[in-house]
């Protein structure tokens, strides 16, 4: 591991297009996500949000461009370099996308078999101190089938948590969650930010966390195919030239003429 | 990720009635990093101290240590103290003293035979009924289908046709040629011994079209069809797919389970029938070929004076039932699948079980009912 300069920051998109084969979802797409700061990328249904995540954590590679994490490059790496900077990230799925055959106690104990020395003693205390983080002790031995969805995320974060990575995705923590759940997994986030002082990067269309949670957020759109606001999202809702920023954030006005495309 | 970085450590130093433990360095996880066991504690000091004024970065590797740490004070009765150490380690640390007791897991161990005997007896019957229950709404759906009220869409019913039918042409051909090249090497041993060499095309002939046709095309479709029924229902079911059916009103046996079991009904008499008459091939292959040397015009002449249609047509009455049974067995236990990924590939693996177990079994009943009837 080199240094670059003092301090990159913990993600740097440079010119990123995203798309399938000749289709581009998303255009030049820049930002860059500060150390222990909790980002939301927000915007409508089929605006890119799941597309840009997707990109940025390598399960689709980007059609231009580079996504960098804390000043290495992630798109060019080799495979060794990747292999390594793969852990410097975890990521929470939208349906905690836990192994089924598993259970609680596996899940997140393989990421610890797999990719570190830690011998099984210390695995297993790493694997309850995770599940004690988000509020599991004592669920270790259940199957994900045995458990509900909230908890799944609350699982899916531990097993995300696992190698104590710097940065942490979040794909619509709160699809399918009451609103209750929804805000203890919010308060879990900026818990874990505080503590470890991880940087949080959320997708997200629900006002309720964005206010609650974002420092800064970046509003992506369907038409536009890339960003159209950056920055703090109480300000962007007060004060933004933007129409569609202000009506997405107040969440009042006409109603809504975007095209309709497929649910991200 | 601040590179560069100094290795995790933990000195430690007894100071009168203290032990003083400097950690220092950045504590990673995933790299080496001190334990507490390898702290010297031969001694229960009154006080240990845990000073992190030489730290760097951190994670839960240092949690586990004060950890460690706190737990072997408490045994020793010796004070715990942490001086400048990140407020969140220690926070983090705490939470797993706080670690509620483990809920009751479920038993291990052998169980008895009696309790093994009952439960598999109980899942027997449980899955009889289930199985009738299945065959009874498809009875029932029948009935919809010839009073126009099903809702079953033939479009569906041909793909599935083609998928069934045509597509496993290559396979079930391949497959039938050699169980014919097989039976004639097999039988040529034996008629051989009594010069009675143009018989092969009687005992090849008979029992490919009796039985082997048959059932070979029937294996072949159970694990190809009847496994990719059970996955893809399976899986429409893990994704509440078959849910989302059921509440729009739509019955998952006339939308999904008759068009399945339809096009296998339909195609399983053409692909018995192909797969008989590769199989005559592959016995008059070997029948031509040294040291037989059977010519074909005999060899086939040969084989009606003993295959007649009677033969033939037990042979597509069994291939349309075993083509029931391999639609319901796919069906069924994809509709049974746990809601899991691990669910659906059980449920393809028991498809197969039960349709070659049902094919097996319905074949020993025709024979008994063929041989009473005279057939």
């Amino acid at each position: 591991m080199t240094a670059t300069d003092s301090t990159p920051p913990a993600i740097a998109l440079t010119d990123l297009t995203c798309g399938y084969g000749e289709q581009v979802v998303l255009e030049k797409v820049s930002f860059a996500v500060r150390r222990a700061e909790i980002f939301f990328i927000i915007g409508g249904s089929g605006c890119g949000k799941s597309t840009l995540l997707r990109h940025m954590i390598g399960l689709q590679p980007p059609l231009r461009g580079s996504v960098r994490y804390f000043g290495r490059d992630f798109t060019a790496a080799t495979a060794a370099a990747r292999k390594d900077l793969l852990r410097t990230f975890g990521v929470l799925y939208q349906g905690g996308a836990l192994w089924s055959s598993m259970t609680l106690r596996e899940n997140v104990a393989l990421p610890l078999e797999l990719l570190t020395d830690l011998d099984r003693r210390e695995r297993e205390e790493v694997v309850a101190l995770k599940l004690a983080q988000v509020g599991l002790a004592g669920y270790e031995d259940y199957f994900p089938a045995e458990i509900s969805g909230g908890m799944k995320k609350r699982a899916g974060l531990a097993r995300a948590l696992a190698l104590d990575p710097a940065v942490v995705f979040f794909d619509e923590p709160s699809a399918g969650l009451d609103p209750i759940t929804s805000r203890k997994l919010d308060d879990l986030v900026r818990e874990i930010r505080d503590t470890l002082g991880t940087t949080i990067v959320i997708v997200s269309h629900e006002l309720a966390s964005i206010f609650d949670l974002a420092d800064r957020v970046v509003m992506l759109d369907r038409a536009a195919k890339g960003i159209i606001a950056e920055g703090d999202p109480r300000r962007l809702r007060d004060g933004s030239d933007d129409a569609r920023v202000r009506e997405f954030l107040n969440r009042r006005g006409e109603p809504h003429r975007q095209q309709e495309g497929p649910l991200s | 990720m601040s590179p560069p970085r100094a290795p995790a450590s933990a000195a430690a130093r007894l100071e009168g009635g203290t032990l003083l433990v400097r950690v220092g360095g950045d504590w990673r996880i995933t790299e080496k990093h001190p334990g507490w066991t390898e702290m010297p504690t031969q001694d229960a000091p009154q006080r240990v101290v845990l000073d992190g004024a030489a730290l760097g970065s951190w994670d839960s590797s240092l949690a586990l240590f004060i950890r460690a740490a706190r737990s072997w004070c408490e045994t020793q009765g010796s004070a715990f103290v942490l001086e400048r150490m990140p407020e969140g380690a220690g926070k983090l640390a705490g939470l797993l003293a706080q670690k509620t007791a483990l809920p009751a897991t479920r038993p291990l161990g052998i169980p008895g035979l009696a309790a093994a005997v009952g439960t598999e007896t109980v899942r027997l019957w449980r899955e009889t009924k289930d199985l009738s229950q299945l065959v009874g709404e498809c009875a029932f759906s029948v009935g919809r289908f010839f009073r126009g009220q099903a809702q079953f869409r033939w479009r569906d019913c041909l793909v599935e046709m083609q998928q069934c039918g045509a597509m496993a042409l290559p396979i079930v051909g391949l497959i039938s040629f050699l169980v014919g090249v097989t039976l004639a090497y097999t039988g040529s041993l034996v008629v051989r011994q009594y010069g009675g060499d143009i018989w092969i095309a009687d005992m090849v002939g008979l029992a490919v079209v009796r039985e082997m046709g048959p059932m070979m095309a029937a294996i072949v479709l159970a694990g190809r069809t009847g496994a990719a029924y059970a996955a893809t229902l399976g899986n429409m079911k893990a994704n509440e797919e078959i849910d989302a059916l059921a509440t729009l009103g739509v019955s998952p046996i006339d939308f999904l389970v008759m068009p399945r079991i339809v096009a296998l009904f339909c195609m399983m008499p053409f692909l018995a029938l192909y797969s008989d008459g590769v199989g005559i091939l592959g016995g008059m292959a070997i029948a031509a070929a040294p040291p037989l040397n059977i010519p074909a015009t005999l060899y086939w002449a040969e084989m009606q004076t003993i295959v007649d249609l009677s033969d033939i047509n037990t042979g597509v009455l069994k291939a349309g039932a075993f083509g029931l049974l391999i639609g319901l067995a796919g069906c069924w236990r994809g509709l049974q699948a746990d809601r899991s990924a691990a669910g659906v590939g059980q449920a393809a693996t028991a498809a197969v079980v039960t349709a070659i177990l049902l094919i097996i079994v319905a074949d020993s009943i025709f024979a008994v009912a063929f041989n009473i009837l005279g057939w």
